[in-house]
């Protein structure tokens, strides 16, 4: 499975850090849904370093898309809802006339 | 539904509205290229500004240590002059401006961390960049475009995700940086005025004065000391130079006399001493 790390690029992680991943990502939709901020940083600190230690690096000439995507590594519960609520990335516009 | 799979869809579906635009797919290529070289020199500028902020602040702690360290150095002053109300007044203003010192570690600490970020994403992106335009020319070289259209797709996708990425990762370090200069400009501006002082903790030259004042007074009260010591031991010559000390006492009745007559020019001194 494909991870991306916002700000860190693409990770090739393997099935059982996946596995480990949805059990985290449960963890980070119910801290985000009632915005308990420290139940969120360690469950995206947990998330981000499984990923960083147990993926490897996606290479620069493979172009694929992430299965999934975690926030930045320093994000908070606000910066999450609000990229989930209104969904726009910065450069929208860029890529297509 | 998770968090991560409701990111990676948000990515997705930008890169879904871009294709499904797409006229003659490699012409679009070169478009994409276009736009991906623009977002380099984006996020170079980004990187740039951020080290110009960290800079700032850099300077900033700087001004504000010196600030510390000369409070201490009153506080001590203080001390060593029996002053402990002084040297108190003064320990407050030093731990305010320690606080703000402490601020500003905190936050040059995570500009410094939202330049590297930056940096590495930015080389990141140059790569992605170089390795889309070799994909881009082997695409028009070698496929026809109905035929171009699954690998444009592919490529498309993925360097519009990057590009996400990187663009939040803009729009981040630019918030913060634009957060920051609001607060170093505010700083400057204390700092510049010498307002932070009379800010953080009363007026610190009330306690520089108060300082300098003690500092004349012990002078003075040294300069007595010594008169006096050289006084009790009775040496007529050195007696004149007492003379305008009332401290002198009842041995002063008789003794000024022989002092006039031994030298006259220092009793003006005297007088305008008392």
């Amino acid at each position: 499975m494909i991870v991306r790390i916002l700000g860190e690029g693409q990770f090739q992680v393997g099935d059982e850090a996946a596995a480990k991943l949805t059990t985290l990502d449960a963890e980070l939709d119910a801290a985000v849904e009632k915005q308990d901020e420290s139940a969120f940083r360690a469950a995206l600190g947990a998330a981000v370093n499984l990923v960083r230690e147990s993926g490897t690096s996606v290479p620069d000439d493979t172009f694929t898309t992430a299965d999934y995507i975690l926030p930045f590594s320093d994000a908070t519960v606000a910066e999450v809802r609000k990229l989930l609520a209104d969904g726009s990335i910065p450069g929208d516009s860029i890529g297509l006339p | 539904m998770s968090v991560m799979k409701r990111v990676s869809l948000i990515f997705r579906a930008k890169a879904n509205k871009a294709l499904d635009r797409m006229e003659d797919p490699r012409e679009t290529l070169d478009y994409s290229y276009q736009q991906q070289v623009e977002m380099l020199t984006r996020v170079r500028r980004g990187v740039a500004d951020v080290a110009t902020s960290r800079k700032r602040v850099e300077l900033q702690m700087n001004s504000l240590q010196k600030e510390v360290n000369r409070r201490d150095g009153q506080a001590r002053d203080a001390l060593s002059k029996g002053r402990e109300d002084l040297a108190r007044a003064a320990l407050q203003n030093k731990a305010g401006l320690q606080g703000q010192l402490n601020d500003l570690q905190g936050q040059y600490a995570s500009l410094q961390e939202q330049e590297e970020k930056l940096t590495l994403a930015s080389q990141r992106l140059q790569s992605k960049v170089d390795a889309f335009r070799t994909r881009k020319e082997t695409i028009k070289a070698t496929y026809t475009a109905a035929e171009a259209q699954t690998r444009i797709n592919e490529a498309f996708s993925g360097i519009s995700e990057e590009m996400g990425d990187v663009g939040l990762a803009i729009q981040r370090a630019e918030d913060k940086t634009a957060q920051m200069q609001a607060r170093a400009g505010a700083i400057d501006e204390l700092l510049a005025s010498g307002a932070l002082e009379d800010h953080v903790s009363g007026p610190q030259d009330a306690i520089q004065a108060e300082l300098d004042k003690l500092g004349a007074g012990n002078e003075i009260e040294s300069e007595l000391a010594r008169m006096k010591g050289e006084l009790s031991a009775g040496a007529p010559l050195q007696i004149e130079s007492n003379g305008n000390k009332e401290s002198s006492g009842s041995e002063a009745t008789t003794k000024p006399e022989s002092a006039e007559t031994g030298q006259g020019a220092d009793r003006p001194q005297a007088g305008e001493g008392s």
